[in-house]
């Protein structure tokens, strides 16, 4: 057996090489730097590796090859749309990360030790979280693109890993945090145990890891379908828990409470750019000739997730929770996209993922900014009266509401339209009106936190916006121009993704 | 630039100077708002003296690539229907300012608020009756609902968050069934030549349509538009909104955003749905004729002064839906023109019913007695408004209503007939509240009441006028209504049923 050195398409790879490679310098400052410059100069690799990489990416976004490293990873006109909204969408995020308020002071001291103490009155800040951001970026980078199961088991992971660890950094309530890292983590080991066990399947059914071996046996149609339907559902599984879907959500609310809100923001919307991306790619290439096994169940998850996330959205009063099921929401409209299964249903997916990603991180980059004396103020209850003391802030969330709601004027009246179209296109009514009627419930606890904040008379127990520092006002005059633009003139950004959105096979 | 871009970007315009002008120059501000509804209402006149009433194509038409890949487009136009109603919602834009000077005082925020609110409203106004792209419609059908919304909940007394918050939710709900209607079309369009949202395009596609795919696309439109006229029973959120909003902002929403509801009956649920709409006319007629008689009965028990006239509207709504619904060319032009005409009776009874209340601090009928002898102009005024709502003779409400109960009994003699046991009841509704508030002794309290100021005269003068010029002479209106009317149901091949005795108009 002659070994054969691996033949590497390195312009295609240098998005993530470049990321990985940060990550890495990140990882060597936090080592021998000293501690007063460390934030400063991890900001600026970080930053600048984004930066970099998406230049590296956009040089390349022409190319379409399916051996860019020996058949594992597939680079495409998708790819390229879901890796550029992936790295803005972190670059915005880095600039919330690096307002510290969030984050503990010293992630490894036991909450209420002395030593907790200690680091909090040194004034210490935690820099770790800036590798570990280039280090899930670089395997959400990977994980749309990756066309055999093995690199996509791989890319899960990178990108889970570090945000398992991110979302315990959080600096008030931490035992709360950290309980939320935990259950993330299990509940993420469980369901990568399932994701390994549908790639055996799969392997078991097409003597093939790789999307296009499977795919050539759903063609062929020699294998035993047992094994390809337990494959799919197990695989499903393990993606779905990461875009939480119901009945695989019931991590979402506590991590995205439990986190410090600017990792949640990172999380929610990038994370779902990637899972989704890797859905999608998996569905319209791998699986899509076995439509019609997988299909009727996705379309009840699809429907269950909107209704479900829409219904109990409404009771939460907390405003990071009451975003969590929203999100839910949201995957189950994104599910419709992927169920369709056409060319509009992917542009409409691409653009829907790129407009609620920056929406998402814009609203709670406002959440960020609401605070008391003891940290941030998630309780709904204490935002009234916000529109008088900060009209400026409170529009700016009613904007990000409006825009989850699907108002015109805003970029999710656009996604939501070109998604359930592309859903009608393809046939499902029932998608359809599932998701206008869900899209009625989600309003109401939308228009409840609008009310909240104009209509209600402020109470006054400490609860203060404060101003936010540059970086983070960066992140939210974007996103918001980001969603009014995509509301009012959306066609460049539509013409853009339909050049390029299309799968190689 | 187009007549109707430039009513439409009037507006606009005027609302961003309000905005650079310093909050505390009041009056500035007020003078701006008014100085630019003015200069649309004239620009307004100008454009329907120059409208062709003899010509039934769409005039003063526009057309720009909006978002080409959905096939939808900036355009406008407008035929003999919609210059009516463009021109009343550009006529009491004025008055109402005028009208309600100092109503933008009292709110949560500061009048610049409402006047941008106000003005952006305007725009809409406009642009909803303009738009002949059937998404451009709806962006504004929907949009129109945030400026309402926030004018309600920020300006309105009472329980006003609950009042915009029921308004907002009614109305978000229609919108999204009808969202799902306009996809359903979207998709059927693109089968069948092409993705487009022309309206003139889409009334061709009924042919390509089965007839349950019409009867639901139908009760979608239908739905959202019966919510927003309202009919009976989707009515439950007008009381309450206009009792909660300020009587300029309950003008702009019973006497404009209401028709919305009743115009689109006629755009859309007729001309692109007509088997349907032949379908549901038992059902709409049986529905507005309970709309007439319930809303009258609710009004005969009204004690709030500002919830009677709504309930008022209620009753009048039924016979504008059951004039179009009838499918008569009579029924038809009399609906259009009961629009126009209930535009300025309403108007007339909330502006001086506001002033009643302002001055008086109560909108409870029983607290006002005797100002006929207190304040001989302010009752004047409600008597002559009072008397047109009830469609008195030689006031233009009786035109509408005669012509509408006439195009009625042609086709539909018993619905005609109940619906004229209306007519009986609107004299008790509006007498009764007449008497206690205007004639008999001078209750305690309102001896003292001032009488109309000159702003208020100049105010209501152009509406009595209109009230009066209209119920002698109108035929300038009905010049330019009757040509549309009857094309209207000519092009989906609707007939007037021969007339068996007495030849009608």
């Amino acid at each position: 057996m002659t070994f054969e050195a691996p033949v590497l398409n390195y312009s295609i790879l240098a998005p993530i090489l470049i990321v990985l490679g940060g990550a890495l310098v990140g990882v060597l400052i936090e080592a021998f730097a000293p501690r007063a410059s460390r934030r400063s100069s991890q900001l600026f690799v970080t930053v600048a590796s984004l930066v970099i990489a998406l230049a590296a990416l956009l040089r390349v976004r022409n190319q379409v090859s399916v051996s860019a490293a020996m058949g594992s990873v597939s680079f495409d006109g998708a790819g390229f749309l879901l890796q550029a909204s992936i790295l803005i969408i972190a670059i915005l995020s880095v600039f919330l990360i690096a307002d510290q308020e969030n984050f503990t002071a010293l992630a490894a001291a036991v909450p209420g030790s002395e030593e907790e103490r200690h680091s909090l009155q040194a004034d210490l800040r935690v820099t770790e979280v800036y590798p570990l951001t280039l280090f899930a970026v670089a395997g959400m980078l990977l994980f749309p693109i990756s066309s055999d199961l093995i690199t996509l088991f791989v890319a899960l992971e990178m990108l889970s890993l570090p945000l398992y660890l991110m979302a315990g950094l959080s600096r008030r309530r931490r035992l709360m945090s950290q309980e939320s890292a935990l259950k993330y983590f299990l509940l993420g080991a469980f369901s990568s145990a399932f994701f390994l066990f549908g790639i055996a399947y799969l392997y078991g059914y097409s003597a093939s890891i790789t999307f296009s071996g499977i795919q050539a046996s759903i063609v062929g149609g020699s294998g035993n379908d047992v094994f390809l339907l337990l494959g799919i559902a197990f695989i499903s599984v393990g993606l779905l828990f990461k875009v939480g879907a119901v009945p695989f959500h019931a991590w979402t609310p506590d991590v995205y409470q439990g986190a410090p809100t600017a990792v949640t923001g990172f999380m929610a919307a990038a994370t779902k750019v990637a899972a989704f991306g890797a859905i999608l790619r998996i569905y319209y290439v791998t699986f899509a000739n076995a439509q019609w096994q997988w299909k009727p169940a996705l379309v009840l998850i699809a429907i269950i997730t909107m209704v479900f996330g829409s219904v109990v959205a409404i009771s939460q009063r907390d405003v990071k929770r009451m975003l969590a099921y929203s999100s839910i929401a949201h995957a189950g409209f994104l599910l419709s996209g992927v169920i369709a299964l056409n060319k509009s249903g992917l542009e409409a997916s691409i653009f829907y993922l790129f407009a609620y990603g920056i929406a998402t991180l814009g609203a709670f980059a406002v959440v960020t900014l609401i605070r008391d004396s003891g940290g941030e103020v998630t309780d709904l209850n204490r935002w009234s009266g916000l529109g008088k003391r900060s009209p400026l802030t409170a529009s700016v969330f009613a904007l990000f509401l409006l825009a989850f709601a699907g108002i015109p004027l805003t970029s999710g009246f656009i996604g939501k339209f070109s998604i359930f179209s592309a859903a009608y296109e393809s046939g499902n009514t029932s998608l359809l009106i599932a998701g206008v009627l869900s899209s009625a419930i989600a309003a109401f606890f939308y228009i409840r936190v609008i009310v909240l904040m104009f209509f209600k008379d402020s109470v006054e127990d400490g609860t203060s916006v404060v101003i936010p520092s540059a970086l983070t006002t960066t992140t939210i005059a974007i996103t918001s121009a980001v969603t009014l633009v995509l509301g009012i003139y959306p066609a460049p950004l539509i013409n853009f993704i339909a050049t390029f959105a299309t799968f190689v096979r | 630039m187009n007549a109707l871009t430039t009513m439409m970007a009037l507006p606009l315009i005027g609302s961003l100077l309000i905005a650079i002008i310093p909050s505390e120059q009041v009056l500035r501000i007020k003078q701006a708002a008014f100085i630019t509804t003015l200069l649309v209402a004239i620009s307004g006149v100008l454009t329907w003296i120059k409208f062709d009433s003899a010509n039934t194509a769409l005039q003063f038409v526009e057309s720009a690539k909006w978002i080409p890949s959905f096939g939808i487009n900036y355009a406008v136009g407008v035929d003999g229907l919609a210059i009516v109603l463009i021109l009343m919602s550009v006529l009491l834009a004025p008055i109402v300012v005028l009208a309600g000077w100092n109503e933008s005082e009292g709110g949560r925020w500061s009048p610049k608020v409402f006047y941008i609110l106000i003005l952006v409203l305007e725009t809409m106004m406009i642009g909803v009756f303009a738009a002949t792209d059937l998404f451009l419609f709806y962006v504004f059908f929907e949009a129109m609902l945030i400026p309402v919304y926030f004018l309600i909940g920020g300006f309105g007394s009472g329980e006003r968050a609950a009042a915009a918050v029921k308004f907002l939710l009614y109305s978000l709900f229609g919108g999204l069934l009808m969202l799902a209607s306009i996809i359903g079309l979207y998709v059927i369009s693109g089968a069948n030549g092409g993705h487009t949202f022309d309206i003139t395009r889409l009334s061709e596609l009924h042919t390509y349509m089965s007839s349950t795919t019409q009867n639901l696309l139908f009760l979608g439109f239908f739905i959202a538009f019966a919510i927003k006229a309202p009919v009976w029973p989707l009515h439950t959120w007008l009381p309450d909104a206009a009792a909660a909003a300020t009587p300029g902002t309950s003008v702009l929403l019973l006497g404009v955003l209401d028709k919305v509801g009743t115009f689109g009956m006629i755009r859309f649920c007729l001309a692109l749905f007509p088997d349907a709409s032949k379908t549901f006319t038992p059902l709409i007629l049986v529905l507005s004729v309970i709309s007439i008689i319930y809303g009258a009965f609710l009004a005969i028990g009204a004690r709030d002064i500002k919830r009677l006239i709504a309930y008022t509207s209620i009753s009048h709504f039924g016979f504008i839906t059951m004039g179009i619904f009838a499918m008569t060319s009579q029924g038809m032009s009399g609906a259009t023109l009961y629009m126009f005409n209930h535009g300025f009776s309403t108007a007339a009874l909330f502006l001086v019913a506001g002033w009643m209340i302002s001055r008086r601090g109560s909108s409870t009928i029983a607290d006002f007695g005797g100002l006929q002898r207190v304040t001989p102009i302010m009752a004047w005024s409600f008597f002559i408004a009072g008397m047109s709502s009830l469609a008195l003779p030689g006031l233009s409400s009786f035109v509408s209503e005669f012509l509408v109960l006439v195009g009625t009994y042609t086709r539909y003699p018993v619905a005609a007939v109940i619906a004229t046991f209306g007519i009986v009841l609107a004299a008790l509704y509006i007498l009764i509240p007449v008497q206690k508030a205007l004639h008999g002794p001078t209750t305690p309290g309102n001896e003292n009441l001032s009488d109309l100021n000159l702003r208020e005269k100049i105010a209501i003068a152009p509406v009595v006028a209109i009230i009066v010029a209209l119920g002698f002479y109108p035929s300038p209106l009905l010049n330019v209504i009757n040509p549309a009317s009857a094309h209207v149901l000519e092009v989906q091949g609707f007939t007037d049923p021969v007339p068996s005795e007495s030849a009608g108009k």
